[in-house]
């Protein structure tokens, strides 16, 4: 009982033991949580990521506000039914410009990640208005309000405000971008407007939602259409060893 | 003296079988304590149960073997692989592969096989009812509805009639779905558009009433004979060469038959008025590089059979 007696001076010194227990956390936190800075299967670099476009990021700004991450997730598992039905798995490098990240655990509705593409932007406003009136068995809420919230250069700013915190965490977001981030945002919706798709390549420039004005729905689904089309499987293949 | 017959509640007395053994009392087989004392309060020093101890000392060598086995530590570059090799990206593609290559004869048969002899042949039409069921399912049932019935007056087409936009027979239906309809993800997409009519001042409101009133009259729906008879003039010069004289519409360029009562965005004189006046038309993606060639052949199949094929 020799080890156990010394282990009871441990125990009987409260200073001892604090300072003892939180250097055992930190070894456990180090083994793993620092590999996944440098391993090379979880900063795998994939073509294609860009940061989000003005607009995009009002989207999902909107989608983080209503909660739609508490029944969609965004994340593909690898898994034949998965991959079947949603496409390819997600890689980390996915989510590298989302702050949170929107994997989720739970899904009562379908997973999101790759959305984009899927559907009309007129199914998408028709379904967001009335989600009944195009999938009779869901039971999503209905988000047709977003038609009538105009987004303002106030909103614009908002977003550049918040390109900026994000240029600070290291999202590529160049000087120009900064600089045009208020007039992007507003010309993202015109498909005859200053050519944001140079700046945020794969981006989609036209009006979403069929209003002349810029709403919260315009925002939404310049952000549902993109989601997980960034990277060409194509001409990408993932390495299957990680 | 305690009399057990005095009933009096005052000086009744519990029987010594009934009482609570004196809390100070220790019996001979208490485990020791601890030796610690809290205002009189002291700790057995109770073993841990030995099922317990045993199940942890197994899971610290079951740990060993799993960081032998499994990718576990990390390193460097990389974590350690493991002896058994397990990677979930190689798995789900060694699992779709199995499947693929148990469809696969069917697959090739589907390539093979002529489109319109996909349903001679039972076993095969069999297997591209169930594999098209299974795609239309994951890809095709949000807009076109679980059952294929599409949404009324939404611009979802129904599948289920025997009226069709760009032409329901196998080859119709294989180039619209590899190709889809007016995206620009593909140049070989099917693609037509209605001019705006009243939004672009080709006809004024008087005239569009007049087109939307032979329009009607052309399904025999309730009309107002004055302004269709009116409207007939119109619709020769604006419509007929796409929607024909008799309004049976053109598959070659998607053009709706107009002489029935389907109607893709409602029959009432204020819905065909609207789309006079401002042009209404649906699109839909390709799925060239979605699907593989069989599959697609195996959606139409399931399509042609629900009710409308040519």
């Amino acid at each position: 009982m020799g080890i156990l007696d010394h282990h009871k001076k441990i125990e009987t010194h409260a200073t001892l033991l604090l300072v003892l227990s939180f250097l055992v956390v930190t070894i456990g936190g180090i083994v793993q949580i620092v590999p996944l800075f440098y391993l090379d299967n979880t900063i795998e670099k994939v073509e294609g990521m860009r940061p989000y476009s003005p607009l995009e990021l009002a989207g999902r700004e909107i989608y983080v506000r209503e909660g739609c991450y508490v029944c969609h997730s965004q994340m593909i598992r690898p898994m034949r039914d998965e991959v079947e039905r949603y496409g390819h798995y997600s890689l980390a490098a996915e989510s590298m410009y989302d702050h949170p990240f929107q994997w989720g655990s739970k899904r009562t509705g379908p997973d999101l990640a790759r959305l984009g593409g899927r559907y009309s932007d007129d199914w998408h406003v028709q379904h967001m208005i009335d989600p009944r009136a195009v999938v009779p068995e869901s039971i999503m809420p209905s988000y047709g309000f977003m038609m009538n919230r105009e987004l303002t250069r106030t909103d614009a700013e908002h977003i550049r405000d918040l390109m900026s915190v994000y240029r600070v965490l290291g999202h590529p977001y160049t000087d120009e971008m900064m600089d045009l981030a208020v007039s992007d945002f507003f010309a993202q919706v015109d498909e005859f407007g200053d050519d944001v798709t140079e700046r945020y390549p794969g981006a989609q420039q036209r009006n979403f939602d069929g209003q002349p004005q810029l709403t919260e729905m315009d925002a939404i689904i310049a952000y549902m259409q993109m989601l997980g089309t960034l990277v060409d499987f194509d001409t990408f293949v993932p390495d299957a060893s990680r | 003296m305690v009399d057990s017959n005095d009933k009096t509640p005052e000086n009744k007395v519990t029987p010594a079988s009934r009482q609570y053994p004196d809390p100070a009392a220790k019996l001979k087989q208490d485990p020791p304590t601890t030796g610690h004392s809290w205002d009189g309060i002291e700790e057995y020093d109770n073993p841990m149960p030995r099922w317990w101890v045993w199940i942890f000392i197994i899971t610290i060598i079951w740990s060993v073997g799993y960081w032998i086995a499994m990718p576990a530590w990390p390193g460097i570059q990389s974590a350690t692989q493991g002896v058994l090799g397990y990677s979930s990206r190689a798995n789900v593609a060694a699992e779709i592969t199995e499947f693929e290559s148990r469809n696969e004869q069917f697959f090739v048969q589907l390539l093979e096989t002529d489109l319109d002899d996909i349903r001679e042949n039972d076993e095969l039409h069999r297997f591209a009812i169930n594999a098209g069921g299974s795609v239309f399912r994951a890809q095709c049932s949000q807009c076109h509805g679980t059952g294929g019935a599409g949404v009324q007056a939404g611009g979802f087409p129904n599948l289920l009639d025997d009226d069709w936009l760009w032409g329901g027979t196998m080859e119709d239906i294989v180039t619209t779905v590899t190709w889809g309809i007016r995206n620009e993800d593909y140049p070989d997409a099917r693609w037509s558009e209605m001019p705006a009519f009243g939004a672009d001042g080709l006809l004024d409101d008087e005239e569009i009433d007049q087109v939307v009133n032979f329009v009607l009259s052309l399904s025999g729906s309730d009309h107002d004979a004055q302004l269709a008879a009116a409207g007939a003039e119109h619709y020769e010069i604006n419509c007929a060469s796409c929607h024909m004289d008799d309004g049976s519409g053109d598959y070659f360029i998607g053009a709706p038959a107009l002489n029935n009562q389907i109607w893709l965005y409602g029959g009432s004189p204020e819905a065909i008025r609207e789309t006079i006046y401002y042009s209404r038309f649906g699109v839909m993606p390709g799925f060239e590089t979605r699907l593989r060639e069989a599959e697609i052949r195996a959606v139409a199949a399931y399509v042609h059979q629900l009710g409308g094929g040519q």
